[in-house]
């Protein structure tokens, strides 16, 4: 376990003291790139730092909660088309970018939800949350939404099917959350 | 954001008085993830930092406002897949392209990749579903986006004039 976790970990770890020594001395020089780059990281880190929690803590929750036999019955192999809605609706609720639908797709699917409906969630939640499709209708016009919508969902759905039942096919499995006792 | 705070924290207080085992379960599973996937974030952000300052919004509009419109169709869809831009800024934005006179399938290219592909999140994305179904995921997202791009121009009759 110790031998493959390591070896992961430190190239993440040598790029961040890179990326750290060069703002220190952006710092300290007042080279003005580094200056700038700084600003985005704390900037983007701040709101990483508050969003995750929360997002994780709700995660948390619905593993603790929730009951494998429930999710496999409504979204898993098994269960029929009208998993695919629910798939859109549970995408179209998600708060938040990209970075916390990936760690709920991935707690689907070791509910035993389907891959193709996990796809379709990721899908889902990347092109129609609602809070956003409010906003971009208030500028772009609701054409323009209607439009991406009537392209996108569909596709979104046929592609998580076709994705789906391939890597079904080839016996893919989600690598298993690796556990701290080894 | 403030939302979010409130649903995260009227949830855990209900859940605690439901089953305070569950809800100490469910928070510990909550910390493990997110240590397990602060490596992979560390790297995201620090892409995007870099990103976010090689790619302005500046250059951005200067670069979609002029030119083919086909062409800034590919550009729009290359930069909505680098970069990562929060709801209240792209969309802002798109408001501010669109003013400029900036075709409707460029900036449908741009926020639909801008929503749909990831290519700084990739390190996040990899570590829950790995390289090749994130890869294939990502392509197909890019290819949904053409045609939504492809779809807008032909409803706003952008694409054959």
């Amino acid at each position: 376990m110790k031998k493959r976790t390591i070896p992961r970990i430190v190239p993440t770890l040598l790029i961040t003291a890179v990326f750290l020594a060069f703002l220190g001395i952006s710092f300290l020089t007042g080279y003005s790139p580094g200056l700038e780059i700084q600003k985005n990281f704390f900037d983007f880190s701040r709101e990483m730092l508050l969003i995750l929690p929360c997002a994780f803590v709700l995660i948390g929750l619905f593993e603790a909660w929730v009951k494998r036999e429930t999710v496999e019955k409504h979204l898993g192999r098994e269960a029929g088309p009208l998993s695919y809605i629910w798939a859109l609706i549970l995408g179209g609720c998600t708060l938040g970018p990209m970075i916390v639908a990936l760690p709920v797709a991935y707690a689907l699917y070791h509910k035993g939800a389907s891959l193709r409906v996990v796809f379709t969630y990721l899908g889902a939640a990347a092109i129609c949350r609602i809070p956003m499709t409010i906003f971009e209708a208030s500028f772009m016009g609701i054409i323009f939404t209607v439009v991406r919508y009537a392209v996108s969902l569909p596709l979104v759905v046929l592609s998580s099917i076709l994705l789906g039942n391939y890597l079904e096919k080839k016996e893919f499995t989600l690598r298993k959350e690796e556990t701290h006792e080894g | 954001m403030l939302y979010l705070f409130i649903i995260t924290g009227i949830v855990v207080v209900v859940s605690f008085f439901l089953d305070w085992k569950k809800t100490i379960m469910g928070l510990k599973i909550a910390a493990r993830k997110l240590l397990h996937i602060l490596p992979p974030l560390l790297l995201m952000i620090i892409l995007v930092s870099i990103a976010l300052y090689l790619v302005p919004e500046q250059f951005i509009t200067n670069t979609l406002a002029d030119g083919n419109r086909y062409v800034s169709t590919l550009i729009a869809s290359l930069f909505g897949s680098i970069t990562i831009l929060p709801g209240f800024i792209a969309f802002p934005l798109s408001g501010i392209l669109k003013a400029q006179g900036v075709a409707y399938m460029v900036i449908s290219a741009f926020t639909t990749t801008l929503m749909m592909v990831g290519v700084l999140t990739f390190p996040v994305e990899k570590a829950y579903f790995g390289t090749k179904v994130a890869l294939i995921r990502n392509i197909i997202s890019f290819g949904i986006a053409l045609c939504v791009a492809c779809a807008t121009g032909i409803v706003f009759g952008e694409l054959f004039s």
